[in-house]
């Protein structure tokens, strides 16, 4: 059998969730004695993938074109069916991003595949493939069959730790046609200093706590731990955050080593979004606030009284 | 322009979920429906295109009968009709064979522009309106936050990982919501009372155009299970707030070992 990891770069690296879908693939192919083949798609991207070589990948092939360095959904899918032409894979792998939520359920749409997005745990038990989602965010796991051919599984972020493993693959470049895609690309912009909430390890969040678009004691304390800032539903309606920022059901989900949630009370869809993080920290003046019961840390004070202590206790300690 | 804007029912996300006996489908009594607040967002889009530009905006939906509280709600926020496919044969079916269905009932409609939410906020799976732009050869815009129309073509912001772009196409096109797109409308009771003498028609699988033969599902869902559940953990206290900042500190360093 073989396992196709389709990988990702963003400014010059791999993107988290494309390594860690490598180092679940790399899991997989140990356990089911099969093959594991990458797919690098994108523009300045054949140097870089030397980095891939730790990870004990058995073949690389990487697509490298200036007419790549914006993704199109159209564009992209035509160069993987291209490639599985000659690289049938029964299992493809990506990890978690805008991009693949756009590109997997068309992969799997047009191959016949069946595909689950998002997946926490994946593995043969008997002869079935099992992939396993968290749906009603976060309130159940869904444990799902793929039942046929290729199947697609896209990973959610923080699912794995990324071990290496040495390996011997060659990296090979692949020339191959590219199509016009029907979607032109007028303009491109990315925030500039904005962490993406999906990838970061520390996230310091707001909420109706904190009042107004002023969130300046949050970021003082995201940037003394290099972390990105969130923020609640309520504080994304009001106007004070942009809707990016949303974390939640309704808004992105995370995983963090940290989760710092500030003047938030704790919504139940508030909570599906954030309770796999590895440590959530509740700052709340309301004691009653449901955040706590869900907190390893809870501090009942006022966030524009403690916050800026935390922060400079961390500075006199950096 | 017709619009055909492809509408899910969800449980409301405040709505506790229990999962039946049988372990693999959940308990519906006390559920609250709501329309999936992504398509939410892509009946306001349809209705703001109509009224800048001209349109007939159509609901596509597929499930059981109590899809209709959620299509008259669509119509009385002014959608002008309504299809729904209610087939007892197809309520546990999954994304692809739902993609079908909706890709069998436009195979009988004009479009010029299909609009969905990005992602069903029960089984979070993007699947559907994607498979169906597949479908129907489609070229697909998701996650849209800025929506123009000019001279048969469409002009939209999209998000993308770490920021936003500005693309176009000609139409017919397939697009998905984002958060941000817009705010949807309440309904009025003059839009209650209209929407009433709107026409709904439910159909059933042999009704459309369709093979249903290929109507085989991919997917098998084995089981429902409850994640873990985080325990309390503890709540720190002190004499002042130097003293409980410093113990935060010193248990996310020493103890955790997360900063």
């Amino acid at each position: 059998m073989n396992i196709l990891v389709i990988l990702e770069a963003f400014d010059s690296k791999f993107r988290k969730t494309s390594i860690e879908a490598a180092c679940k693939a790399r899991q997989l192919a140990d356990d089911t004695d099969s093959k594991m083949t990458a797919l690098v798609i994108g523009y300045n991207v054949f140097d870089i993938s030397n980095q891939l070589k730790k990870y004990g990948i058995d073949n690389i092939f990487v697509i490298d074109n200036e007419k790549l360095k914006d993704y199109s959904t159209d564009v992209y899918l035509n160069i993987i069916d291209q490639f599985l032409d000659t690289c049938k894979s029964e299992i493809i792998i990506f990890g978690s991003s805008n991009q693949s939520k756009d590109l997997a359920p068309r992969l799997a749409a047009r191959n016949n595949g069946s595909l689950c997005l998002d997946c926490i745990e994946l593995g043969f038990k008997n002869d079935s493939f099992i992939a396993s989602k968290y749906i009603y965010g976060g309130k159940i796991i869904a444990d799902i069959s793929l039942e046929s051919s290729p199947k697609i599984i896209v990973t959610r972020a923080g699912i794995i730790k990324p071990t290496e493993k040495q390996g011997k693959a060659d990296i090979q470049k692949l020339d191959i046609i590219l199509k016009e895609s029907q979607i032109v690309i007028e303009n491109v912009e990315f925030d500039n200093n904005t962490k993406d909430l999906s990838e970061a390890d520390i996230i310091v969040s707001g909420g109706r706590g904190i009042g107004g678009s002023d969130f300046s004691i949050l970021e003082n304390l995201a940037k003394e731990l290099k972390g990105a800032i969130g923020a609640s539903r309520s504080a994304v309606d009001e106007g004070w955050r942009p809707s990016s920022d949303q974390i939640g059901q309704t808004g992105k989900t995370v995983s963090p080593n940290l989760y710092i949630a500030c003047g938030i009370s704790g919504a139940i869809q508030h909570i599906a979004g954030i309770s796999t993080s590895k440590i959530i920290v509740a700052i709340n003046k309301d004691s009653e606030a449901p955040i706590f019961s869900k907190a390893d840390y809870g501090i009942v004070e006022d966030i524009f009284d403690i916050i800026p202590i935390i922060t400079q206790k961390l500075q006199n300690k950096a | 322009m017709n619009i055909i804007v492809l509408l899910k029912q969800i449980p409301d996300t405040a709505s506790l979920i229990r999962i039946n006996d049988d372990g693999k489908t959940i308990n519906t009594d006390n559920i609250k429906w709501i329309i999936n607040p992504y398509d939410e967002f892509a009946v306001e889009e349809a209705l703001q295109i109509k009224e800048k530009y001209g349109a007939t905006v159509t609901i596509v939906s597929v499930g059981p009968k109590r899809y209709v509280d959620s299509i008259r709600k669509a119509l009385a926020m002014g959608a002008d009709k309504a299809v729904l496919i209610d087939d007892p044969k197809f309520y546990d079916c999954d994304a692809f064979c739902i993609a079908n269905i909706c890709a069998g009932i436009l195979k009988d409609l004009s479009y010029d522009i299909i609009i969905a939410g990005q992602r069903g906020m029960d089984l979070d799976q993007y699947n559907v309106p994607i498979a169906v732009a597949e479908l129907l050869n489609l070229p697909q815009i998701t996650m849209v936050t800025k929506v123009e129309i000019k001279n048969n073509q469409i002009f939209c912001d999209q998000s993308i990982d770490g920021g936003k772009r500005s693309v176009y196409t000609n139409l017919p096109v397939l697009i998905t919501t984002q958060r941000g797109l817009n705010n949807p409308r309440f309904t009025s009771m003059a839009g209650i009372m209209k929407a009433k003498k709107k026409p709904l028609e439910i159909k059933d699988i042999g009704q459309i155009n369709i093979d249903a033969s290929i109507l085989e599902n991919k997917i098998k869902i084995l089981a429902f299970r409850y994640p873990p559940e985080r325990k309390q953990g503890i709540i720190i206290q002190g004499e002042s707030l130097e003293d409980k900042a410093e113990k935060l500190i010193n248990a996310l360093q020493n103890d955790s070992k997360v900063i």
